[in-house]
Parts: structure tokens; sequence; C-alpha cells
């Protein structure tokens, strides 16, 4: 019944393809390095799984379209990304159109003309964009393998028992919950409060370890740049600063804000940097995610592009060793990152909450 | 000298430092380690977490140095 469902979920995901054809006109014959890792690395509407090049030269984009949810004078419109036919079709909404260009969708007049400011940046006003974008699916599919791989063992603890010989999956995720919950957890905070904050901290870590683990997969529904986009990693700072500070001991604001025994005009400037200290834990926490993750994506495009660079196949052999050891290291990294996040957010959430003696 | 980006140097030299300094720390935590074995799980995790500090200090010079 489970199998079957599941073979349901994945139909249902994989069949709305849609299939764009464009001619290879100017681009043809000159591959462009950056261009290729930026859309990569950019979040999209629709989810890009194979482009082809016809005998005719003619280029086939094959991708998934996404819904596409806008909120515009005063009310939703929803529609498949689909209808914008890869950037070439405008949506009309009331007194405007809508125009996908570059990843992103402006409002436009009814020919569609994008208008630049000097800086040669798009000034066409953006409309507010709820869409279910690639790393929005991205996220969703990896939420929902937590919830199968979660859902599964905690309905084998509740029916034989927690103390039970774990069976199955529960061999996968009792040994990594446990080293979360002994080794970081109550490593950092006090035993009595570690296991008020585990349901988080063990979100966290799953979370940042199977998304991460999501990006790496080289095609289809995985791929995309969910951990390395800057957005991702601010939602879990923003969350680990509320998981700090709401139960910081009275202790610990006696600390930052009145910094007790320290002479007046040492104060003036150690409570302000004290203050500023609050947002950087959590603004290093975001930045460490999104760099570590992006950078390992672009090397490993970097390496790939070699070949298209070189224009020699002679280059594949050493591509492919180098992508071999960057893979390696990037799963390396993709636990260590979802390790560190956790492992500082549970230092830090210990230096607030922990009794001084 | 104008029109010159010097952004690609700054960042050699910001990783250059990190690299320096990450790489004291593992050699002090590895000799720790190696005088005291039993308490090698405690040195790593400090090791990581002064690491992932160095670290930090090192992805904001990369952002204002991209930034600026």
């Amino acid at each position: 019944m489970r199998a079957a469902g599941l073979f349901f979920f994945l139909i249902a995901t994989i069949l709305p393809l849609q299939v764009n054809a464009s001619v290879a006109g100017e681009k043809s014959g000159q591959f462009d390095a950056t261009e290729m890792i930026m859309h990569h690395i950019a979040d999209a509407h629709e989810f890009h799984i194979v482009t082809y090049t016809k005998a005719s030269g003619e280029e086939v984009h094959i991708s998934m379209p996404l819904p596409v949810i806008i909120w515009h004078s005063g009310r939703f419109h929803a529609f498949m990304s689909s209808r914008f036919h890869g950037g070439k079709n405008l949506v009309p909404v009331e007194g405007a159109y809508l125009k996908l260009y570059h990843g992103k969708i402006y409002l436009t007049n009814v020919e569609g003309t994008i208008h630049y400011n000097e800086k040669g940046e798009v000034a066409n006003a953006k409309p507010l964009n709820f869409s279910i974008t690639k790393n929005v699916a991205s996220m969703f599919l990896g939420s929902f393998l937590i919830f199968l791989i979660f859902g599964t063992a905690a309905k084998r603890y509740s029916k034989r028992g927690g103390l039970a010989v774990p069976k199955g999956i529960q061999l996968l995720v009792e040994p990594i919950i446990l080293f979360v919950r002994d080794d970081i957890a109550r490593e950092q905070i006090d035993a009595r409060k570690a296991d008020l904050f585990m349901p988080y901290l063990l979100t966290l870590f799953f979370f940042i370890w199977i998304n991460n683990l999501i990006g790496l997969i080289p095609f289809f529904p995985g791929g995309a740049n969910l951990s390395g986009n800057i957005s991702f990693t601010l939602t879990l700072a923003v969350m680990s600063f509320f998981a700090i500070n709401i139960f910081g001991s009275k202790h610990y604001w006696k600390e930052v804000l009145i910094a007790p025994g320290i002479p007046f005009f040492v104060k003036i400037f150690l409570v302000p940097v004290e203050i500023i200290g609050l947002i950087t834990k959590p603004f290093a926490l975001m930045l460490r995610l999104f760099a570590n993750i992006t950078a390992g994506h672009i090397i490993i495009l970097s390496l790939t592009s070699m070949i298209f660079i070189m224009q020699s196949v002679y280059a594949a052999p050493m591509t492919i060793l180098l992508s071999l050891i960057m893979y390696s290291l990037e799963f390396l990294v993709a636990i260590l990152q979802a390790y560190i996040f956790t492992l500082l957010t549970s230092l830090f959430i210990g230096m607030a909450v922990n009794e001084h003696h | 000298m104008e029109g010159l980006n010097l952004t690609p140097f700054g960042l050699g030299l910001i990783v250059f430092s990190a690299a320096y300094g990450i790489s004291r720390i593992a050699q002090a935590a590895m000799e720790a380690m190696a005088r005291q074995p039993e308490i090698s799980s405690k040195i790593q995790t400090a090791m990581i977490v002064v690491a992932a500090l160095i670290e930090g200090a090192t992805l904001f010079a990369i952002v204002v140095a991209w930034l600026g």
C-alpha cells in the first residue's frame, strides 16, 4: 500500500513535463562557464531536467514547471510557470503583465519591455512573489524524505517500545540521534535543560544534512542549490537566534546588557559590542553554511566546465578524477556543516541558559 | 592603477591567513591528542569550534571584500 502511494507520488511529480524549444543562435559554439554556473546557483521557476540539441540545431529544454504564486493588486494569482514558455510569453494580471526574465518575475507593459537603470540592473517593479520555486520544491522533497524516514522510525519505537533492540530503519537513525544528543547537546547545554532543545537541534541537523545531500545529487530531483541559498540559511539562523535568546537566563542578559564588574569607561564600548555580538553569532552561522555549500557547487561545476573550456576530450580523465575527489569532500562537508551548525547553535544556547557558579 | 581590481588579491590574502590560523589549531590539537589520546574527542570538538570561529571571521572578510 505504501509502495503504491510512493509510486503515485513519484509519477505525479514527474508527469507534468514541459518541453521548450529554442534555436541555438548567437550563443552556439561559445560556452560561457560563468553564466552556466550562476544559472545553476540561482533559484528558478522551473525545474530543469535536460537540454539537448537536435540535428537541425534546435535546442530542446525539458523541465518540470512549478507553480507561480504572485500577490498583485490585492489578490493572489496562481498558475504554472509553463505559461511563460521559458520567458517568451507574458501573463496578464490586472493592469499589467508578468514577464519571466533571467529567472525572476517582473511587471511590464504589453510589449514586455525591460527597463535598465544606469548600473545596468533591471528597473522594472517586482510583484510580491510567493512561488514554489526550484529551491522550495527541493525543500519539500527533503521534508518529505525526513517525514518518511523518521515517521517510520517513530512508528517502530511506539510499537516496539523504546528499549527493544532496534531493527530496520531504527538502526540507521538511532546512532545519529544519540550522537546529536550525547555529543552535541548534552556536552554544551546543562543536562537538565538539554532535552528541551533536542527537537530543534535534531531537526536542524537532519534538515541541513538531508538538504545538503539532495543538493549533491547531480540529476533531476536533486541538484537545487537549496542550502547554498542565503534566504534558506537566513531563516535557519533567525530561528537559532530566537532559540538562543528566548531561553537566555537572567545571568546571561545581565552579562550582555550591564556587564557587571567592569569599569564604566570600558562598559561604554563593551555593551554595544556585546549587543552587536548577539546578531553576529547567527550572522556567522548563516554565512558559513551559505558560503560552504555554494562554494562546493561552484567548484564541482567549474571542474566539469574544464572539458568544455579546453574543448578537448583529454581533459576529461583529469576532470573526472578531480570531480570525484571534490564530490567525496562535499559529502564530508554536507555532514560537517550540519554538525557545525548544530554544534554552534547548542554552544550558544549553552552559553545563554547554563547556570554559572 | 585605475581599473585594477584588487579583490582577488585580498581574497587570496584572507584565505591564506585563515588557512594559517586553522593549521595552527590543527597542529596544536594533534599534538595534544598525541599526548593525551583519552580526551581526544573533547579536543576534537574544541578544535572544530575554534576552527569554525576563524572560518566565521574569514567569511565576514570575504563578504566585505566582495561588496566593497
